[in-house]
Protein backbone atom coordinates (compact mmCIF):
# COMPACT_ATOMS: atom_id res chain seq x y z
CA UNK A 1 0.00 0.00 0.00
CA UNK A 2 1.92 3.15 -0.84
CA UNK A 3 1.05 6.53 0.25
CA UNK A 4 -1.03 7.86 -2.04
CA UNK A 5 -3.40 5.64 -1.45
CA UNK A 6 -3.55 5.88 2.30
CA UNK A 7 -4.27 9.55 1.50
CA UNK A 8 -6.61 8.56 -0.95
CA UNK A 9 -8.84 6.56 1.59
CA UNK A 10 -8.26 9.04 4.56
CA UNK A 11 -9.51 11.60 2.53
CA UNK A 12 -12.72 9.69 1.31
CA UNK A 13 -13.70 8.52 4.43
CA UNK A 14 -13.79 12.27 5.50
CA UNK A 15 -15.88 12.86 2.57
CA UNK A 16 -18.34 10.35 3.23
CA UNK A 17 -18.67 11.35 7.09
CA UNK A 18 -19.58 14.98 5.80
CA UNK A 19 -21.73 14.18 2.99
CA UNK A 20 -23.82 11.69 5.46
CA UNK A 21 -23.75 13.97 8.09
CA UNK A 22 -24.82 16.73 5.52
CA UNK A 23 -27.67 14.54 4.93
CA UNK A 24 -28.79 13.90 8.61
CA UNK A 25 -27.91 16.89 10.45
CA UNK A 26 -30.79 17.93 12.34
CA UNK A 27 -29.32 21.77 12.21
CA UNK A 28 -29.54 23.20 8.65
CA UNK A 29 -26.77 25.53 9.94
CA UNK A 30 -24.65 22.24 10.22
CA UNK A 31 -25.53 20.70 7.08
CA UNK A 32 -23.86 23.86 5.31
CA UNK A 33 -21.25 23.82 7.38
CA UNK A 34 -20.59 19.84 6.75
CA UNK A 35 -21.12 20.31 2.71
CA UNK A 36 -17.96 23.05 3.25
CA UNK A 37 -16.30 20.43 4.66
CA UNK A 38 -16.88 18.02 1.81
CA UNK A 39 -16.08 20.36 -0.41
CA UNK A 40 -12.69 21.32 0.57
CA UNK A 41 -12.11 17.86 1.06
CA UNK A 42 -13.07 17.07 -2.63
CA UNK A 43 -10.81 20.10 -4.28
CA UNK A 44 -7.61 18.42 -2.26
CA UNK A 45 -9.15 15.44 -4.47
CA UNK A 46 -8.52 17.84 -7.88
CA UNK A 47 -5.27 18.80 -6.48
CA UNK A 48 -4.12 14.93 -6.04
CA UNK A 49 -5.77 14.92 -10.15
CA UNK A 50 -3.40 17.27 -11.34
CA UNK A 51 -5.96 19.88 -11.32
CA UNK A 52 -4.72 22.85 -9.61
CA UNK A 53 -7.07 25.41 -11.29
CA UNK A 54 -10.44 23.46 -10.56
CA UNK A 55 -8.95 22.76 -6.84
CA UNK A 56 -8.71 26.70 -6.24
CA UNK A 57 -12.17 27.30 -8.42
CA UNK A 58 -14.22 25.52 -6.07
CA UNK A 59 -12.60 26.62 -3.09
CA UNK A 60 -13.79 29.67 -3.90
CA UNK A 61 -16.89 29.54 -5.64
CA UNK A 62 -18.45 26.42 -4.02
CA UNK A 63 -17.04 26.78 -0.65
CA UNK A 64 -16.68 30.08 -0.91
CA UNK A 65 -19.55 32.16 -2.65
CA UNK A 66 -22.13 29.49 -2.54
CA UNK A 67 -22.05 28.04 0.64
CA UNK A 68 -22.11 32.04 2.22
CA UNK A 69 -25.65 32.37 0.03
CA UNK A 70 -26.55 29.51 1.95
CA UNK A 71 -25.97 30.09 5.40
CA UNK A 72 -27.04 33.87 4.63
CA UNK A 73 -30.40 32.32 3.70
CA UNK A 74 -31.43 29.91 6.13
CA UNK A 75 -30.27 32.54 8.73
CA UNK A 76 -32.56 34.79 6.90
CA UNK A 77 -35.67 32.48 7.10
CA UNK A 78 -34.93 31.19 10.47
CA UNK A 79 -35.09 27.29 8.59
CA UNK A 80 -32.18 25.68 10.96
CA UNK A 81 -34.94 22.96 12.18
CA UNK A 82 -37.83 22.81 10.32
CA UNK A 83 -41.23 21.36 12.53
CA UNK A 84 -41.83 17.80 10.93
CA UNK A 85 -45.13 18.16 9.38
CA UNK A 86 -47.30 15.29 7.87
CA UNK A 87 -44.63 13.32 6.97
CA UNK A 88 -45.44 10.05 5.08
CA UNK A 89 -44.64 6.82 6.97
CA UNK A 90 -42.98 4.84 4.78
CA UNK A 91 -40.91 7.75 2.81
CA UNK A 92 -38.05 7.04 5.22
CA UNK A 93 -37.45 3.64 3.97
CA UNK A 94 -38.78 3.51 0.72
CA UNK A 95 -35.67 6.18 -0.43
CA UNK A 96 -33.17 4.31 1.92
CA UNK A 97 -33.94 1.01 -0.52
CA UNK A 98 -34.19 2.99 -3.79
CA UNK A 99 -30.65 5.08 -2.14
CA UNK A 100 -29.11 1.58 -1.29
CA UNK A 101 -30.42 -0.21 -5.09
CA UNK A 102 -29.00 2.82 -6.68
CA UNK A 103 -25.63 2.97 -4.70
CA UNK A 104 -25.22 -0.60 -5.53
CA UNK A 105 -25.83 -0.65 -8.74
CA UNK A 106 -23.95 2.02 -9.55
CA UNK A 107 -20.88 0.62 -8.14
CA UNK A 108 -21.64 -2.86 -9.65
CA UNK A 109 -21.32 -0.77 -13.18
CA UNK A 110 -17.82 0.42 -12.20
CA UNK A 111 -16.63 -3.26 -11.01
CA UNK A 112 -17.81 -5.15 -13.68
CA UNK A 113 -16.14 -2.67 -16.08
CA UNK A 114 -12.93 -2.31 -14.08
CA UNK A 115 -9.84 -0.94 -15.95
CA UNK A 116 -7.49 -2.62 -14.33
CA UNK A 117 -4.49 -1.20 -14.68
CA UNK A 118 -5.55 2.58 -15.71
CA UNK A 119 -4.20 4.50 -12.73
CA UNK A 120 -4.79 8.39 -12.30
CA UNK A 121 -0.69 9.61 -12.00
CA UNK A 122 -0.56 13.27 -13.25
CA UNK A 123 2.98 14.12 -14.38
CA UNK A 124 4.58 16.44 -12.27
CA UNK A 125 4.42 19.06 -14.58
CA UNK A 126 0.45 18.82 -14.94
CA UNK A 127 0.36 19.56 -11.01
CA UNK A 128 1.98 23.40 -11.51
CA UNK A 129 0.78 26.51 -12.24
CA UNK A 130 2.47 26.06 -15.85
CA UNK A 131 -0.52 23.88 -16.70
CA UNK A 132 -2.78 26.96 -16.16
CA UNK A 133 -1.48 28.54 -19.65
CA UNK A 134 -2.12 25.06 -21.25
CA UNK A 135 -5.59 25.14 -20.12
CA UNK A 136 -6.06 28.56 -20.58
CA UNK A 137 -4.96 27.67 -24.17
CA UNK A 138 -7.55 25.36 -24.84
CA UNK A 139 -10.14 27.55 -23.40
CA UNK A 140 -9.84 30.28 -25.03
CA UNK A 141 -9.40 29.07 -28.01
CA UNK A 142 -11.17 25.49 -28.48
CA UNK A 143 -14.00 26.60 -25.60
CA UNK A 144 -14.22 30.39 -26.64
CA UNK A 145 -17.94 30.20 -27.61
CA UNK A 146 -19.61 28.22 -24.41
CA UNK A 147 -17.14 30.25 -22.15
CA UNK A 148 -19.19 33.39 -23.80
CA UNK A 149 -22.29 32.08 -23.19
CA UNK A 150 -21.75 31.30 -19.33
CA UNK A 151 -21.33 35.32 -19.41
CA UNK A 152 -24.67 35.44 -20.73
CA UNK A 153 -25.95 32.79 -18.81
CA UNK A 154 -24.80 34.14 -15.43
CA UNK A 155 -25.80 38.12 -16.39
CA UNK A 156 -29.13 36.37 -16.60
CA UNK A 157 -29.15 34.74 -13.53
CA UNK A 158 -28.56 38.19 -11.90
CA UNK A 159 -31.45 39.60 -13.91
CA UNK A 160 -33.43 36.97 -12.78
CA UNK A 161 -32.55 36.92 -9.39
CA UNK A 162 -33.28 41.00 -9.00
CA UNK A 163 -36.23 40.36 -10.99
CA UNK A 164 -37.42 37.79 -8.58
CA UNK A 165 -37.12 39.45 -5.19
CA UNK A 166 -38.13 42.97 -6.33
CA UNK A 167 -40.94 43.94 -4.06
CA UNK A 168 -43.73 45.16 -6.54
CA UNK A 169 -44.72 48.99 -5.95
CA UNK A 170 -48.34 49.48 -4.95
CA UNK A 171 -50.78 50.53 -7.47
CA UNK B 1 -0.92 5.81 -8.23
CA UNK B 2 -4.37 5.40 -7.02
CA UNK B 3 -6.58 3.42 -9.80
CA UNK B 4 -8.97 5.74 -11.14
CA UNK B 5 -11.98 3.14 -10.63
CA UNK B 6 -11.77 3.99 -6.89
CA UNK B 7 -12.56 7.85 -7.90
CA UNK B 8 -14.95 7.08 -9.97
CA UNK B 9 -16.88 4.26 -6.89
CA UNK B 10 -16.30 7.73 -4.74
CA UNK B 11 -18.01 9.75 -6.70
CA UNK B 12 -21.04 6.97 -7.13
CA UNK B 13 -21.10 6.79 -3.29
CA UNK B 14 -21.19 10.56 -3.03
CA UNK B 15 -23.77 10.57 -5.62
CA UNK B 16 -25.91 8.59 -3.79
CA UNK B 17 -25.97 10.06 -0.72
CA UNK B 18 -26.74 13.10 -2.34
CA UNK B 19 -30.04 11.49 -3.85
CA UNK B 20 -31.12 9.83 -0.36
CA UNK B 21 -30.54 13.49 0.99
CA UNK B 22 -33.03 14.54 -1.59
CA UNK B 23 -35.62 11.81 -1.04
CA UNK B 24 -35.28 11.80 2.77
CA UNK B 25 -35.56 15.39 3.71
CA UNK B 26 -37.94 17.89 4.10
CA UNK B 27 -36.48 21.36 4.51
CA UNK B 28 -36.15 22.84 0.27
CA UNK B 29 -32.46 24.03 1.19
CA UNK B 30 -31.40 20.76 2.27
CA UNK B 31 -32.41 18.96 -0.61
CA UNK B 32 -30.82 22.07 -2.72
CA UNK B 33 -27.53 21.19 -0.48
CA UNK B 34 -28.18 17.83 -1.60
CA UNK B 35 -28.31 18.94 -5.63
CA UNK B 36 -24.84 20.64 -4.88
CA UNK B 37 -23.52 17.35 -3.86
CA UNK B 38 -24.86 15.79 -6.87
CA UNK B 39 -23.08 18.12 -9.16
CA UNK B 40 -20.03 17.88 -7.25
CA UNK B 41 -20.01 14.11 -7.55
CA UNK B 42 -20.02 14.27 -11.39
CA UNK B 43 -17.17 17.00 -11.35
CA UNK B 44 -15.19 14.63 -9.47
CA UNK B 45 -15.75 11.99 -11.79
CA UNK B 46 -14.90 13.97 -15.05
CA UNK B 47 -11.35 15.39 -13.51
CA UNK B 48 -10.64 11.39 -12.59
CA UNK B 49 -11.26 10.98 -16.60
CA UNK B 50 -9.45 13.86 -17.69
CA UNK B 51 -6.39 12.95 -15.32
CA UNK B 52 -6.96 9.17 -16.86
CA UNK B 53 -7.20 10.57 -20.22
CA UNK B 54 -3.99 12.86 -19.41
CA UNK B 55 -6.72 15.92 -21.50
CA UNK B 56 -7.95 19.24 -20.59
CA UNK B 57 -11.54 19.00 -22.00
CA UNK B 58 -13.23 17.57 -18.70
CA UNK B 59 -11.52 20.03 -16.35
CA UNK B 60 -12.95 22.57 -18.65
CA UNK B 61 -16.46 21.27 -18.45
CA UNK B 62 -16.19 20.94 -14.92
CA UNK B 63 -15.38 24.55 -14.76
CA UNK B 64 -18.56 25.50 -17.05
CA UNK B 65 -20.53 23.47 -14.67
CA UNK B 66 -19.58 25.36 -11.34
CA UNK B 67 -20.37 28.23 -13.42
CA UNK B 68 -24.05 26.85 -14.15
CA UNK B 69 -24.18 25.81 -10.37
CA UNK B 70 -23.83 29.68 -9.26
CA UNK B 71 -26.16 30.51 -11.44
CA UNK B 72 -28.75 28.21 -10.37
CA UNK B 73 -28.10 28.66 -6.92
CA UNK B 74 -28.81 32.66 -7.05
CA UNK B 75 -32.14 31.82 -9.19
CA UNK B 76 -33.28 28.98 -6.59
CA UNK B 77 -32.92 30.88 -3.60
CA UNK B 78 -34.23 33.84 -4.76
CA UNK B 79 -37.31 31.44 -4.94
CA UNK B 80 -37.16 30.08 -1.78
CA UNK B 81 -36.86 33.42 -0.47
CA UNK B 82 -39.90 35.17 -2.90
CA UNK B 83 -42.11 31.67 -1.75
CA UNK B 84 -41.34 31.94 2.37
CA UNK B 85 -42.49 35.48 2.17
CA UNK B 86 -45.64 34.26 0.80
CA UNK B 87 -46.67 31.38 2.36
CA UNK B 88 -44.42 32.05 5.36
CA UNK B 89 -43.40 28.81 5.37
CA UNK B 90 -40.88 26.72 3.04
CA UNK B 91 -42.03 22.99 4.37
CA UNK B 92 -41.75 21.40 0.94
CA UNK B 93 -44.85 19.63 1.31
CA UNK B 94 -46.66 22.98 0.85
CA UNK B 95 -45.44 24.38 -2.03
CA UNK B 96 -48.70 22.18 -4.35
CA UNK B 97 -49.62 24.85 -5.70
CA UNK B 98 -48.04 27.59 -9.07
CA UNK B 99 -50.05 30.64 -7.65
CA UNK B 100 -49.39 31.73 -4.29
Amino acid sequence: MNSDLIVFLILSLIAVAAALGMVFSKNAVYSALFLVLNFVTVAIFYLLLGAPFIAMSQITVYAGAIMVLFLFVIMLLGAESLAPANVLPWQKRLAVTLAVILGLESIYLVVSNARADIVTAPAAALNSMGSLREMAMTLFNQFLLPFEVTSILLLVAMIGAIVLTKREKAG
Amino acid sequence: MVKVDYYIILSAVLFTIGALGVLIRRNPLIIFMSIELMLNAGNLAFVAFSSMYKSFSGQIFVFFVIAVAAAEVAVGLALIVEIFKTKKNINIDEMNSLKG
